[in-house]
Parts: structure tokens; sequence; C-alpha cells
């Protein structure tokens, strides 16, 4: 991490969340224009900046930052090689995107490697979809925002339709004999490192972490989710714990260090119980001292860097997705710029019709990372179905116009509309079955 | 030596650019460095996972962004 360079970015950022998170907009409202629904931006600013950035967020970039370092991906890529398996290699496909494509600008070369060198189109094709359709990221904030159910409708819906879509791919081309380019395929070696149960236990304590200190309030105050509700902070300070444990034991960080930053944690959540965030602020920044202060430690530091390098990409994009999405579609219950009857004539309910459209919609606008999350927010506040709002999450990230017209260079026309038709399909489909039954 | 940054352009290419020309300078080697974007050539020469690195015609890494003391180590091996 170089300090000097960087600390422009973390000022900017912090000041940025702080401004965000304190905006006093029902005093600048009624001070400079009352009741326009232009303020519904910047109060679905500060919903996010105080609901999902410290909780959510932050433990997402450094999970991301994780799987970008500590997840072989040489030891991936072996399974959608030329010489590949090839039914293993679809299931490959359809979850690798999280671990191969974790920046983005590679899922276009490695779409075109796997297609031209490696197992072929219809893994390829599986691989093209699941890449963006199942970033970590995008799920995470799914599930925190649009609930988990959406959450893991959408990761499940783009793990099977991937698969779907590259057998469907590979089933309509199968006459084409594609010349594999026959190039001294450098295939990366796949680096010894770590066993994969220990990395398989360090990102189960970070995802464990995450789940718990986002359980939602339910309903009743009486069962199961009500106990482990009550009990969340207890429970994700046993993940914290665990968490430590993986790093003390497999990634050589000193037991002092982590002491260090223990101490202070539980100090603040003793002190304010009813605020439990301020340890878990405390808890951040002792876990990112502690990976940069490692000067001989360089995949702790690669790890910090990665994460740092994700926030530093995406807050912005996702403040100006919140911005535009709260302007015009404002939040559940305010109306933003666009009248909530158009949305819900449109989109709203489960019909054909309604899917199909999201679907379409979906695949040509352009998504920036995670935009489509508070976008998705204020349609289904607006009155979207939750059918067609799985529709729009299955078809928005996956592609674009311009996406389209390069995917177009690698495979060409005929096999690029037959692949946005199978997506539009499929994301029709998806949306009218979970519609159906969990709408 | 002809040095060949193979990526679509975001910023880890843009990066592995910067830490080759980097380790040029800190060797005091005269490279020619290019970059290329277009990704039926990136194929060309067997890269799966940008950004990539090629000297003299051959690729010596893909995927990782390295810095410029491990270029350093494919300019000297010439």
């Amino acid at each position: 991490m170089q300090w000097n360079r960087e600390w422009k970015y973390l000022v900017v950022i912090l000041g940025g969340f702080i401004l965000c998170y304190w905006l006093p907009v029902e005093q600048i409202e009624a001070l400079l224009w009352p009741a326009s629904p232009l303020w519904e931006a910047l109060y679905l600013v500060r919903w996010y900046a105080q609901e999902h950035v410290v909780l959510c967020l932050v433990p997402a970039f450094f999970i991301a930052g994780a799987v970008g370092v500590f997840v072989s991906q040489a030891a991936v890529m072996k399974y959608l090689g030329p010489k590949a398996n090839k039914v293993l290699a679809y299931g490959v496909a359809s979850v690798s995107g999280t671990i191969l494509a974790v920046c983005s600008c590679t899922i276009l070369p490695l779409f075109a490697g796997i297609y031209r060198m490696g197992a072929g189109l219809g893994p390829a094709s599986a691989f093209l979809y699941s890449g963006p359709a199942i970033n970590i990221l995008a799920i995470i904030l799914t599930a925190t925002v649009l609930g988990p159910e959406m959450g893991i409708a959408r990761a499940v819906g783009a793990i099977i339709f991937s698969v779907v879509i590259g057998v469907m791919m590979h089933f309509f081309f199968r006459k084409e004999e594609q010349e594999k380019v026959v190039a001294a395929a450098a295939m990366p070696e796949p680096e010894v490192t770590r066993p994969l149960w220990k990395v398989a236990v360090y990102f189960f304590s970070m995802v464990g972490i995450l789940v718990f200190a986002n359980w939602g309030q339910p309903q009743n105050s009486q069962g199961l989710w009500h106990e482990i509700w009550a009990s969340k902070w207890l429970i994700t300070g046993g993940f914290a714990a665990l968490l430590a444990l993986c790093l003390v034991l497999w990634f050589r960080v000193v037991a002092s260090a982590i002491y260090g930053v223990a101490i202070p944690v539980l100090f603040l959540a003793f002190m304010f119980p009813e605020q439990p965030i301020i340890a878990f602020i405390v808890g951040i920044i002792g876990l990112s001292l502690i990976l940069t202060t490692r000067k001989d430690n360089e995949e702790l530091q690669e790890w910090f860097e990665t994460s740092w390098d994700f926030a530093k990409k995406i807050l912005p994009l996702l403040f100006y997705g919140v911005l535009i999405a709260g302007v015009l579609l404002g939040r559940p219950g305010h109306e933003g710029v666009i009248p909530t009857a158009w949305i819900s004539s449109l989109v709203g309910g489960n019909s054909v019709s309604a899917n199909v459209f999201a679907a379409v919609l979906g695949a040509f606008m352009y998504f920036a990372t995670l935009t489509e999350v508070p976008i998705l927010q204020g349609l289904m506040g607006a009155g979207m179905g939750k059918g067609p709002a799985l529709a729009l999450l299955l078809a928005g990230p996956a592609l674009s116009l311009p996406n389209m017209l390069v995917i177009r260079s690698v495979m060409g026309t005929k096999k690029t509309l037959v692949f946005v038709c199978l997506v539009i399909v499929m994301a029709t489909m998806s949306g009218l079955i979970y519609g159906t039954f969990w709408g | 030596m002809n040095v060949l940054v193979l990526g679509t352009g975001c910023k880890k290419c843009n990066d592995l650019v910067d830490n080759a020309k980097q380790a040029a300078a800190d060797l005091g080697v005269e490279v020619s460095i290019e970059k290329i974007t277009d990704l039926n050539q990136i194929m060309t020469y067997g890269c799966m996972t940008t950004p990539g690195l090629v000297v003299d015609g051959t690729l010596v890494s893909q995927g990782k962004l390295l810095k410029p003391e491990q270029i350093a180590v494919f300019f000297t091996a010439k």
C-alpha cells in the first residue's frame, strides 16, 4: 500500500461517507425546494450510507479481495482448458465467474480463450453469462438490500441458467468444428499454497461475520429466526474470533497483533452495547492496520490492496447509481420523478409481458457494477413485481449493448444473437417461476 | 527486446505497462513496449487471463500484475 499515493483517496472516501451518513436532507429540502422528488436522491444516499456501507459493503470488499488473492485462478483454469472433462467444465464455468472474473475486464479475454483454446463454446458461453451474473459483491448487496430470497434466487438462477445456456449454445452449434487456436498456451502453473480446507474455513469465518452482522429483524418475536437476531452480535463476534484464529494459525499473523485489536473492540462492545457498529468499525480499522503493517507478509498486503482497489472503483459508481435511482424512482413509499403508475403498468405483477419487458430492458441497458441494486430497489418500491425484478437482475449485469458488440467480434453475429435470445428467454422464465412461487 | 502487454484496457494492464517501463529503466536495458488491446490478437499468444506479458514473442506471464522486479527477471534471462 503506497500510502503517500493513496491517502487522498482515503480522505475523499471517508469524508464523503461521513457527509452522506449525517446529511441533513430534511433541513436542506425545507430550505431550498420543499416537496421536490429530487431530494429522494439524497435521502437514498444517506440510507445506503447508514444501513449498508459499514456492515455490508466493507466486509464484502474484504471478501472479494480475499477471493482475488487466495483462490488460485490457475487451479480453476485447469478445469476449463482444452483437456478438461467437458461435463465438469460446465459446472466449473457456471460458478467460477466469481473466482476468475474478479477484474471485470478479464471476462471477455477469458471467454475468448475458453472458446477458442479451451473447453469450447458451451463452457465459454456458460462462463460468459455467469461471470457478471454471480459477482460476489452484487449477490451480497442484493441479499441485504432486496432481501435474502432475492439474493439466493439471483445466485441460484444465474448458476442453473448459465449451465443451460452453455449446453444450448453447444447444442445449436454442435455441427461447427471450431478450430482450436493452437498457440503455445502458456497455462499458468498452479501455485502450491495452502490446502483448500484452510481457505474454506477462512472464507467461512468472513462470510459468517457478514451474514450475522446483517441478520434482519424478523416479524414475529418468537422462533429460531428471532433467537438468532437477538444474539446476532454474539454470533458475529464468534466468527470474528474464528477469523482471528485463522489469521494466526495459517496466515502468519502474530497473536499480539490480534490482542491489540481484540481488546479495544471488546472494550467498546461493552461500553456501547446499543451501538455495536462502533466496535465493528474499530475491528475493521484494526484488521486493516494488521494487513498493511506487516511489511514482510506480502499476501496480507496484497489482500488489502485488492480490497482497496475494489472500494475505489466501485464506491463512486454505486454512489452515482444510488443518486440516479433516487431521483428517478424514489424510495419505497416516496415517489421519484417517474410516476409509480407507469412502473406498475409496465412491470408490475407477474405477467409474461412484464417479465419479458424487464428481461429485454436488462439485456440492453448498461449497469455499472452494483448499480442494478439501487435501481431495482427503486423499481420494486414503485410497483415492479418480484418476478420481473429477478428477470432484470439475471439479464442486466450479464449483457449490455456495448458488451454485445465485443462478444460479436469474438463469436460472430449469429452466435451472439442466439446467446442474447437465450439470456432473455431464461431470465423471463426464471422471473415467471420465481414470481409465481415467491412473489 | 520486444515487449508486449496484453490487456483490454483496465487499470491492471496499464499498471503492467508502467511496471515494465520501470523494470527496463532500473536495469538500463532498451525495450520497446507495446500494448495490445484487440481480443483476437491477445488470444494468438495463448493468453486467457489478462493482463499478459509477452517478451520477444513468448508469453511469460498471464493473469498477474507483476512488479518491476519480477518483470526484470524476464529481461535479464535473455
